[in-house]
């Protein structure tokens, strides 16, 4: 079915969609019309909505609600973003599924509250303390916004982990026509066999660990600390601490090929134009119009597709397009080099505009 | 049920420190819940120090979570499973200090949960130092020239959010402890329990106060079994009076959030 929809409202009627009944918030411009979706639609779904005392609370209330069995989900923007970030690490550590939306708006700060931005893609990545490794999505269109909030719920269940859809703030508020899927596949997480579970933390061949669901009668013990495979604290042994670390970096690490996301045009070209999000339609504007220029847009931000790209920028000049002042592309400089480009070059995007097409035109020296 | 089978037998010896009150808290929950509790249907959620991993001898279910943030976790894990009895349990640090936002909404909500508040006047797992909940003037790590504040009474503060139940007791109580435990266990909306406690490594050692038993005299004299009720959240007297402080039957957030929804 074809709507006209809003960023958000195609975000909420995804997730509603992928199965979520849990969906605790606080609200944030340019997140909200989530929260406001979300407290109107979840009940009739038969989940529950509940707005808490602040971000902490929020993605305090999702994990435990995933832990009583529920597709759990908060959208957020930055300032909130930075206050989820203890709860996100705890939710990698205790392989928590878990769906985050960013609606990214200009920082430092309390910044542009109500204009886009792309300066939360790092901490996306590292905003959390220790080692870990994350999945985050970007939507470039509104129907991306939907499809990707499906893809991300389904990522979550599958590797037991927190997934961040990281929009801009621009594309979570324009309306766009939207297939409204019927038929959509979906993955829900393994679960643990009956019965009390002593080996909370041994994964299966797939290196997956089954999900004891709170109130079955697993009797199990969750915690943030590092633990051995029983559950239980194990803080001061070297081979403890790795095994566990180990293991949650590589389920990511280890499936990211499966887990890439990326569309490439016109990749034969001499010139890449890199960019996600929203620049993303300036960059393949601006590429359709002059023919002799290619484009490379991950959609999986994190684990950053970095052999695909290589394979399409070996020997050729890269141009970054963000909405930042220089984040994603130190990750391209340090892939493209690696696979032989020959330049990366950078355009920002500061102050809530967005890349016109006379400045990527202009950029690539086509102009 | 026995006490062998309410604990998680396989994690004994426990981790605390001799002379620590969380064995006393331990035994009376065990005597409070053994006749109605359900161990397969229970969660228990605890945050992060000394008294939050007693969640972890019980053998439950059972998350040990971030800083602060259990009664956060534990409002998801309810709604997400209303048949589920959900019990936070931690110290004054936890619970009250950065907790304490989320120990306020959750009672304004009447979210049922039971709260069970070990305070044992100080941090007790990270060394020592002073909470919201210290007496003026004790010695801590961090005021070594006595604390200049104040403590908060986060039961009296619990009952003005309008919580279904608070009631403070200490270990040197025992049985007015298991009642309490009874009671709050059984009842809807939010509970909240604090059992004034004894840290004689963090709290003893730094006033003076070295043997357990010294320390116990030293709770029974700053106590007092409450008569008139006291409403003032912050400690100026400095003497804890002991009771029920709220013992109501709101509506709890599940049964509004029923009402609501039709």
């Amino acid at each position: 079915m074809r709507e006209f929809l809003l960023g958000n409202e195609a975000c909420v009627r995804a997730a509603i969609a992928a199965g979520c009944k849990f969906y605790a918030g606080y609200p944030i411009t340019p997140s909200t019309e989530i929260a406001e979706a979300m407290a109107r639609e979840l009940p009739k779904a038969g989940g529950t909505f509940i707005q808490m005392e602040d971000e902490i609370a929020s993605i305090s209330a999702c994990i435990g609600a995933s832990w009583a069995g529920l597709k759990a989900m908060s959208a957020t923007s930055g300032p909130g973003f930075s206050l989820m970030q203890e709860g996100i690490g705890y939710a990698v550590m205790t392989e928590t599924p878990l769906v985050i939306v960013n609606c990214m708006r200009g920082g430092p700060s309390t910044g542009q509250p109500t204009k886009p931005a792309q300066g939360d893609v790092m901490q996306a990545k590292y905003g959390s303390h220790g080692d870990y490794e994350i999945i985050a999505l970007s939507p470039a269109s509104v129907q991306e916004m939907f499809d990707l909030t499906i893809e991300a719920f389904n990522l979550s269940e599958q590797y037991r982990t927190p997934v961040i859809l990281l929009a801009d703030g621009e594309i979570a508020h324009m309306r766009e026509p939207v297939n409204v899927r019927e038929e959509i596949k979906l993955i829900q997480r393994k679960l643990a066999k009956p019965g009390i579970v002593k080996e909370v933390w041994k994964a299966e061949e797939d290196g997956i660990v089954p999900f004891p669901v709170f109130g079955r009668g697993h009797r199990v013990y969750i915690s943030g600390t590092t633990s051995d495979i029983y559950g239980y604290p194990s803080t001061v042994k070297p081979e403890v601490h790795e095994a566990v670390v180990r293991r949650i970096c590589d389920k990511i690490r280890k499936n990211a090929s499966r887990i890439w996301k990326y569309e490439v045009y016109n990749a034969d070209a001499k010139k890449i134009l890199f960019a996600y999000g929203l620049p993303a339609r300036a960059a393949l504007a601006v590429a359709k119009k002059h023919g002799n220029l290619g484009v490379f847009r991950p959609i999986t931000l994190w684990p950053f597709p970095e052999r695909p790209l290589g394979e399409v920028v070996k020997g050729k000049e890269v141009y970054v397009l963000e909405m930042n002042y220089g984040k994603m592309v130190a990750e391209v400089e340090r892939a493209a080099y690696k696979a032989g480009a020959k330049n990366v070059e950078f355009l920002p995007k500061l102050g809530g505009e967005i890349h016109s097409v006379e400045e990527v035109e202009k950029f690539v020296g086509v102009r | 049920m026995e006490i062998e089978e309410f604990f998680r037998m396989d994690r004994w010896p426990n981790s605390y420190c001799p002379g620590c009150g969380n064995g006393i808290v331990m035994n009376c929950m065990h005597r409070a819940m053994r006749d109605m509790v359900n161990l397969d249907r229970l969660v228990m959620v605890g945050g992060i120090g000394c008294s939050a991993r007693i969640d972890g001898y019980v053998f439950s279910d059972a998350i040990h979570t971030t800083h602060g943030r259990a009664i956060a976790f534990a409002t998801g894990i309810k709604l997400g499973n209303p048949e589920l009895d959900v019990i936070v349990i931690g110290g004054d640090g936890d619970i009250g200090a950065i907790g304490g936002n989320h120990l306020i909404n959750a009672a304004r909500r009447n979210m049922d949960l039971l709260v069970i508040c070990v305070n044992n006047w100080i941090y007790g797992m990270t060394g020592g130092q002073i909470s919201p909940a210290s007496p003026h003037e004790c010695m801590s790590t961090t005021t070594p020239l006595g604390n200049p504040e104040y403590s908060f009474e986060f039961v009296k503060l619990v009952a003005e959010c309008g919580a279904n139940y608070a009631a403070r007791w200490s270990i040197t109580h025992p049985f007015q402890l298991v009642n309490c435990l009874k009671t709050a266990f059984q009842k809807k909306g939010f509970r909240f329990v604090e059992v004034l406690s004894i840290c004689p490594t963090g709290f003893g050692r730094n006033n003076k106060i070295n043997e357990p038993a010294e320390l116990y005299k030293f709770l029974k004299e700053k106590t007092y079994i409450m008569k008139d009720e006291n409403r003032i959240a912050v400690n100026l007297d400095g003497k804890f009076p002991l009771g029920e402080f709220a013992n109501i039957d709101r509506e709890s957030y599940i049964e509004s959030l029923k009402k609501i929804r039709g």
